[in-house]
């Protein structure tokens, strides 16, 4: 026993210290390759190509953007925009991410001044009314669509960037936004307002527009109320009815029936499944289409679906809430749609048992 | 296995894969294309002692109905004792199970998404669910890792 107890014991300790040893924010021992490709590479790629997040890879980028930028990016993220902050990260950690980044191409890290650049506020607004609410947004929003990958086609490279991000507006200096006007990033849709006729005053009056969205109000995409993490509504009916009413209800709303399973089918003896709880899967294409075009990691909670179950309380018919997860997703295009969804499986369930 | 080896195989996961839990979602890439990291994944699922119990074809679906897209499929796994407990004790988690991934192609790579079980633990708040929670986290990472190492 005491051999056994002093096995344990030392196995505990080897194990804690390489835990301990491998994860203390030593600088000498910090890899940003390895950072970046747990953390990074799998929106970004792996030699930074893109594909759910954007081509960290493109000499236009890169060229164009500070290390700053890069640093800020990173511990903020892009709310709402699926880029998650690393907060968890030390400074040391995300500096060597950025060392990292910046071997993807030959170009230099560019270098901007923090100070804010002055310019007519009313004149930039008309400017960008004219030249960037198109792709960026009237507000400001961004391109919709930010999860595209290369799994689906794509209509632009790159999606443009909000602009009003509180994310980007805070990594990005004044002197950035005007140098990324004025030289436009090659390999995107981004091009030289300064080639297309813009004076340099035209430049800085528009980045005076931008720095403006920092006083927009933002708001809280989530209703108070909705943070169940999924709906439940017990049935007047029997098991049976209500699985027939829901699979009636299911078509009337435009939704095409896919299966009809038992919860634990195919991990039992076939035949031996519980027979009293039922999962009704179905889809409506187009809307599978859109979501996994605003963002592919939607499949996660795919296919649609509604399980029956009965009990000894009685009989229950079960949802996922689509508006609480779409908070795991960082997507506020994503937001509308599941708030959508959660509304859909609501009408469906309450058809079905009225 | 005896108990201080897992004990320091599960020392030894939670290093190596911490990094998976900056999300609410774990989210890999595999350099292997679709069907090799398909095959990956579902022998892993098998080695962990879960059974697979469907393949949802997501890309079959949309691509008979005129829609463009590469590979994407769900796997559904479970153990069926786990989701017979489950469903007796706690049925409000019934909706989200069986437990899934979503694997799809992105050029000649693979992507893999799954929940992290942490927030389930959040959403809940069961203290019963506890154990469950734990177990699936630390087995979706080693799942993960087997797909994200394997060549």
């Amino acid at each position: 026993m005491y051999k056994s107890d002093f096995k344990i014991k030392l196995s505990i300790f080897v194990s804690a210290s390489l835990m301990i040893g491998l994860t203390l924010p030593l600088n000498a021992g910090i890899n940003g390759g390895s950072l970046y490709r747990d953390n990074c590479a799998a929106c970004h790629g792996y030699a930074g190509k893109g594909g759910v997040g954007v081509p960290l890879s493109l000499e236009g980028f890169q060229s164009t953007v500070s290390d700053h930028y890069l640093f800020e990016t990173i511990r903020n993220g892009r709310p709402g925009r699926v880029m998650p902050a690393f907060k968890q990260f030390s400074d040391a950690q995300i500096n060597a991410i950025v060392k990292h980044l910046r071997t993807f191409t030959k170009a230099k890290a560019a270098k901007f001044s923090n100070k804010a650049l002055r310019g007519n506020l009313k004149n930039g607004k008309a400017l960008y009314a004219k030249n960037c609410a198109s792709c960026h947004g009237d507000k400001g929003e961004g391109g919709t669509g930010t999860g595209v990958t290369f799994s689906r086609p794509r209509n632009l490279p790159i999606i443009a960037p909000s602009l009003s991000n509180p994310g980007f507006l805070k990594s990005a200096s004044d002197q950035m936004i005007e140098t990324t006007l004025i030289k436009g990033r090659k390999g995107t849709p981004m091009v030289s307002f300064l080639k297309r006729g813009l004076t340099r005053k035209d430049i800085k009056d528009i980045v005076v527009y931008v720095r403006s969205f920092e006083k927009q109000k933002r708001k809280n995409e989530f209703p108070k109320d909705d943070k169940k993490a999924f709906i439940k509504i017990k049935s007047a009916e029997n098991f049976k009815t209500t699985v027939e009413n829901i699979k009636r209800s299911v078509i009337g709303h435009n939704f095409k029936l896919i299966r009809v399973q038992y919860l634990n089918q195919g991990m039992v003896e076939k035949g031996s499944e519980n027979k009293k709880q039922v999962i009704v899967y179905f889809c409506n294409f187009r809307m599978l289409n859109n979501a996994l075009a605003i963002d592919p990691r939607v499949g996660q909670f795919l296919p649609c679906r509604l399980t029956i179950i009965e009990n000894k309380a009685g009989v229950f018919i079960y949802a996922i809430n689509p508006y609480r997860l779409s908070a795991l997703f960082n997507n506020k295009e994503l937001n509308k749609s599941c708030g959508g969804m959660r509304k859909t499986y609501m009408d469906i369930i309450e058809e079905a048992t009225l | 296995m005896s108990h201080y080896l897992k004990l320091c195989t599960t020392f030894i996961i939670l290093t190596f894969t911490n990094s998976l839990l900056a999300d609410g979602l774990f989210m890999v890439r595999s350099n292997l294309a679709f069907p090799e990291a398909m095959t990956v994944l579902q022998n892993s699922l098998i080695k962990h002692g879960y059974k697979i119990s469907r393949v949802q074809r997501v890309d079959v679906g949309l691509t008979k109905n005129k829609y463009k897209t590469d590979k994407y499929r769900v796997v559904f796994y479970g153990k069926a004792r786990e989701v017979g407990e489950i469903a007796n004790k706690y049925p409000d988690f019934i909706p989200y199970l069986p437990l899934k991934i979503a694997i799809f192609a992105e050029g000649e790579q693979t992507l893999l998404v799954a929940t992290n079980p942490d927030e389930y633990e959040r959403m809940y708040k069961e203290p019963g669910m506890s154990s469950y929670f734990k177990r699936w986290k630390t087995d979706l990472r080693s799942v993960l890792k087997d797909v994200v190492t394997a060549k």
